[in-house]
C-alpha cells in the first residue's frame, strides 16, 4: 500500500506533477492520494526529494538460483529465420555476458535443423530445435506446449521474443502457464550490476513516460522486445557452437488450424522491419496521390505508411496505418509527407532514428520531433526528394 | 451466442498535449474512454449477436469504481449486460494477474461462446491480457483478429493479421479472440441505449466474490514490478527550413546521405 509521511512532506507537488493517473493533490500543504486512482505504479516515489512517499509491500524471497541461460525465441516464418531474431540475439549476448552464462535460441519448424547454423553464426552458443509437424507454422497452442516443455526441462534465467504478432500471443500464453513474469514491448534491457537482475524499460502512455520493470521472484524473467531498436548481431561463419534437435511429432496437439496464410506484401518491405518508411497522410488530398508516396519508397527501398485520416478515409488499407490504432515503428529513417502529426500518430513513430516532415503548415506538430523539415508543398517537394536520392544512391 | 467482450477504462491519450517546458503529458482535463480497440470488439460483438438469435453479450472491466462509467457506455451501444471487477486489493495488477482475476470474473459468469478483447489497451500497449484471459480458461485465441468469416456456435473461420498480410484460421468455440480497428466501425450509443444505460444495475464483484487466491493478485501478486517511471529524452530540436524548396531538398538530402545509403 501506498503512504504519504505526514512529517516529511513539505507540499512541493513534484508529485502531483509526476503522477501518470493525477491521483495527487495537495490538501492543506500535504499531497493526498485518490486511492481508486493511484495505480501504484511508484512514479511519485521516484520524484519525491523528501521520502515522504512510501509503497509497502510484502517482501519474499524465492530461490530463483536454479535457473541459468539467456534464450531467444528464434521466430521463423515458412522456414525463414525473422531479422528481429539476429537483434534479440545481439542484445542476448551482451546479457548473457554479464551474466556469466550462455546464450541459446530455440527453433521451432517442421523441418528446420539447417537453419541452426545461422543462429550459431549470429552469437548462439546452443540451438535447441525442436520439430514436429504441427510445429511448421506457428500455432499458439503447440508452440506454447513446447516452449512450457523446454522451461520446464532446462530452466533459462531470461527469455526474449520479439514484439510480433506471434511472439506476443506465444509468450503471453507461456507466461501463465508456467507463472512467469513477462514484459511487453521493451526498447531498453540491461542487468542491474548488484541484483544481476532484468532491468526492462520500455514506453507506455503511447510513448510519453517510460517504465522500468523487474521480475525479482519468478524465473525464467520473459521480454518481447520492439523490432530496429536492438542492434543486429554481426555474422561470424567461424562460431561453432551446440545444436540438440527434438522431435516433437505425435506429442503436440491444436485446437486451432491455419488453412491459408496470404501475404499482401509481396516484395515491397513489411512496415514493422523497414529500415525505411515513407508515409503519407491527410495532405495527399486524393488516394491517386498515394502513389507519389509509393514512388519514394521505392526509390529508397522503404516501406509505405500512413496516417490515420489517410487510412480513415480509405485511401491505403489500414495494414500501413501507424500510430496508437495501428502499428509502431521504429526505422532508421521516417518521411512523414502531409501529415500533420497528431499524437496518435507521433506515438507510433518518435523513436524513429532520423525523422523528415514535409508539411505546408509550419505550426504542424510533426516539426516538433522532425530531425529535418521543410515548409512547403509536398508535391513541389516530394519530387525534388526522387530526384536527389536517385542521384545519390547511383554513386 | 453468449459472448464477452472485455473492456478497460484509459485515459484519452488522443487528445493530451504535451507541456513544451517539461515534456511531459498535461494530465488536467484529461478524459476517460473505453480502450479504442475494445470499441472495435463491442460493435464486433453486437454484429454477431444481430445476425444470430438469442444472443447476449456482456461487458466485463477491472478498474476503479469510475470504470462503472465505461461499462454504461457499452450499454448504450447495445450490449445486455454489465459487470465491473473492482477491489482494492487488486490494484496494481501486472497483466499476468489481470489475466487471473478477468478469467476467474468469465469463470464466474460461466455460461459463454465467445470472448473478445481489443488486441492492446492504448495506456498499456501490451497485447498480454487477451491471450493471458484464454490461457487461464484453457480455450483456444486467435489473436489480431481483423475478420470474421464465419461463425457459429461451436466453430469459427477468422482472419489474423500478420506482418505480411493475413492467415485464414479456422477454431473450435469456445475461444477467445482479439481484434483490430480493421475488423468494423463501432456504432454511436443509441437513444433506447442511453435510457438503458442510466438505469442498469452493475454488479461490483470483489476479491471474495471471485474467491481469488490473494497470491496471485495486486502489488503483491504481481511477477513484474515496475521500479523507475521517466519521461524520455526530449528529441533534440531539428533543422526546419521553410525557404527554396530545391536548396532546402539539397540541403536535407545531403545529410540524409549516410542513412539511405545504409
Amino acid at each position: 500500500m501506498i503512504k504519504i509521511v505526514l512529517d516529511k512532506c513539505t507540499g512541493c507537488t513534484l508529485c502531483v506533477k509526476s503522477c501518470p493517473f493525477a491521483a495527487i493533490e495537495i490538501v492543506n500543504k500535504k499531497a493526498v492520494i485518490d486511492l481508486t486512482k493511484c495505480n501504484l505504479c511508484g512514479a511519485c516515489v521516484d520524484v519525491c526529494s523528501f521520502e515522504a512517499i512510501v509503497i509497502e509491500r510484502e517482501e519474499e524471497k524465492k530461490d530463483v538460483s536454479g535457473y541459468k541461460n539467456v534464450w531467444v525465441f528464434a521466430e521463423q516464418k515458412k522456414g525463414l529465420i525473422q531479422p528481429v531474431v539476429y537483434e534479440l540475439l545481439g542484445k542476448g549476448k551482451e546479457l548473457a555476458q554479464q551474466l556469466n552464462s550462455q546464450l541459446w535460441a530455440v527453433l521451432l519448424g517442421a523441418d528446420i535443423k539447417e537453419k541452426a547454423s545461422e543462429l550459431i553464426e549470429r552469437g548462439a552458443d546452443k540451438v535447441i530445435v525442436a520439430e514436429g509437424a504441427l510445429l511448421a507454422n506457428y500455432l499458439d497452442e503447440p508452440y506454447t506446449q513446447v516452449l512450457v516443455d523446454l522451461i520446464k526441462k532446462y530452466k533459462p534465467e531470461i527469455i526474449l521474443s520479439g514484439a510480433t504478432t506471434i511472439g506476443r500471443a506465444l509468450v503471453s500464453r507461456v507466461a501463465v502457464n508456467i507463472g512467469a513474469g513477462l514484459t511487453a514491448d521493451c526498447t531498453g534491457l540491461e542487468i542491474d550490476p548488484e541484483s544481476k537482475l532484468l532491468l526492462q524499460t520500455r514506453p507506455a502512455f503511447g510513448g510519453n513516460i517510460m517504465a522500468t520493470i523487474i521480475t525479482p521472484n519468478h524465473r525464467p524473467q520473459m521480454a518481447t522486445v520492439r523490432h530496429k531498436v536492438m542492434k543486429e548481431s554481426q555474422i561470424d561463419t567461424s562460431r561453432e557452437g551446440e545444436v540438440e534437435v527434438l522431435n516433437y511429432n505425435g506429442k503436440l496437439s491444436s485446437r486451432t488450424r491455419v488453412l491459408d496464410m496470404i501475404d499482401e506484401v509481396g516484395k515491397t518491405v513489411n512496415l514493422t522491419e523497414a529500415d525505411i518508411i515513407v508515409s503519407g497522410g491527410y495532405g495527399l488530398g486524393k488516394p491517386e496521390n498515394f502513389k507519389l508516396i509509393e514512388e519514394l519508397a521505392e526509390i529508397l527501398g522503404g516501406a509505405v505508411g500512413a496516417s490515420r485520416s489517410a487510412v480513415d478515409n480509405d485511401w491505403i488499407p489500414y495494414s500501413h496505418q501507424v500510430g496508437q490504432t495501428g502499428r509502431t515503428v521504429c526505422p532508421k529513417l521516417y518521411v512523414a509527407c502531409g501529415i500533420s502529426g497528431q499524437i496518435q500518430h507521433l506515438v507510433g513513430m518518435q523513436s524513429s532514428d532520423v525523422i523528415v516532415a514535409i508539411n505546408k503548415d509550419s505550426e504542424a506538430p510533426i516539426f516538433k520531433v522532425a530531425t529535418y523539415g521543410i515548409v512547403g508543398d509536398l508535391f513541389e517537394i516530394v519530387p525534388l526528394f526522387m530526384k536527389r536520392f536517385k542521384e545519390i544512391l547511383k554513386k | 451466442m453468449k459472448i464477452i467482450v472485455c473492456i478497460k477504462q484509459v485515459p484519452d491519450t488522443t487528445n493530451v498535449k504535451i507541456d513544451p517546458e517539461t515534456n511531459t503529458l498535461i494530465r488536467e482535463g484529461v478524459a476517460s474512454v473505453i480502450n479504442p480497440f475494445d470499441m472495435y470488439a463491442i460493435e464486433e460483438g453486437l454484429r454477431i449477436k444481430e445476425r444470430m438469435a438469442g444472443s447476449e453479450v456482456t461487458v466485463v472491466s477491472m478498474g476503479p469504481p469510475q470504470a462503472d462509467i465505461a461499462l454504461r457506455e457499452a450499454v448504450s451501444m447495445g450490449v445486455d449486460k454489465a459487470v465491473l471487477v473492482s477491489d482494492r486489493k487488486i490494484a496494481g495488477s501486472d497483466t499476468w494477474a489481470t489475466s487471473y482475476i478477468l478469467s476467474k470474473a468469465i469463470q464466474k459468469i460461466s455460461d459463454f461462446n465467445l470472448i473478445l478483447c481489443g488486441k492492446q489497451a492504448s495506456d498499456g500497449d501490451t497485447a498480454q491480457v487477451g491471450p493471458g484471459i484464454s490461457s487461464w480458461l484453457d480455450i483456444p485465441q486467435v489473436t489480431y483478429v481483423k475478420k470474421i468469416e464465419k461463425i457459429e456456435v461451436d466453430k469459427a473461420i477468422v482472419e489474423r493479421m500478420t506482418e505480411e498480410g493475413f492467415d485464414i484460421v479456422e477454431i473450435p468455440l469456445p475461444c477467445l479472440f482479439t481484434v483490430v480497428k480493421e475488423i468494423n466501425e463501432p456504432r454511436l450509443p443509441s437513444l433506447k441505449g442511453k435510457m438503458k444505460a442510466k438505469k442498469i444495475e452493475i454488479p461490483i464483484w470483489g476479491v471474495d466474490d471471485l474467491e481469488l487466491d490473494e497470491g496471485k493478485i495486486g502489488l503483491n501478486g504481481s511477477p513484474t514490478r515496475v521500479v523507475k517511471i521517466f519521461t524520455p529524452s526530449a528529441r533534440e530540436k531539428g533543422m526546419i527550413l521553410d525557404g527554396k524548396a530545391a536548396e532546402s531538398v539539397n540541403k536535407i538530402a545531403a545529410l540524409l546521405e549516410d542513412v539511405i545509403i545504409g
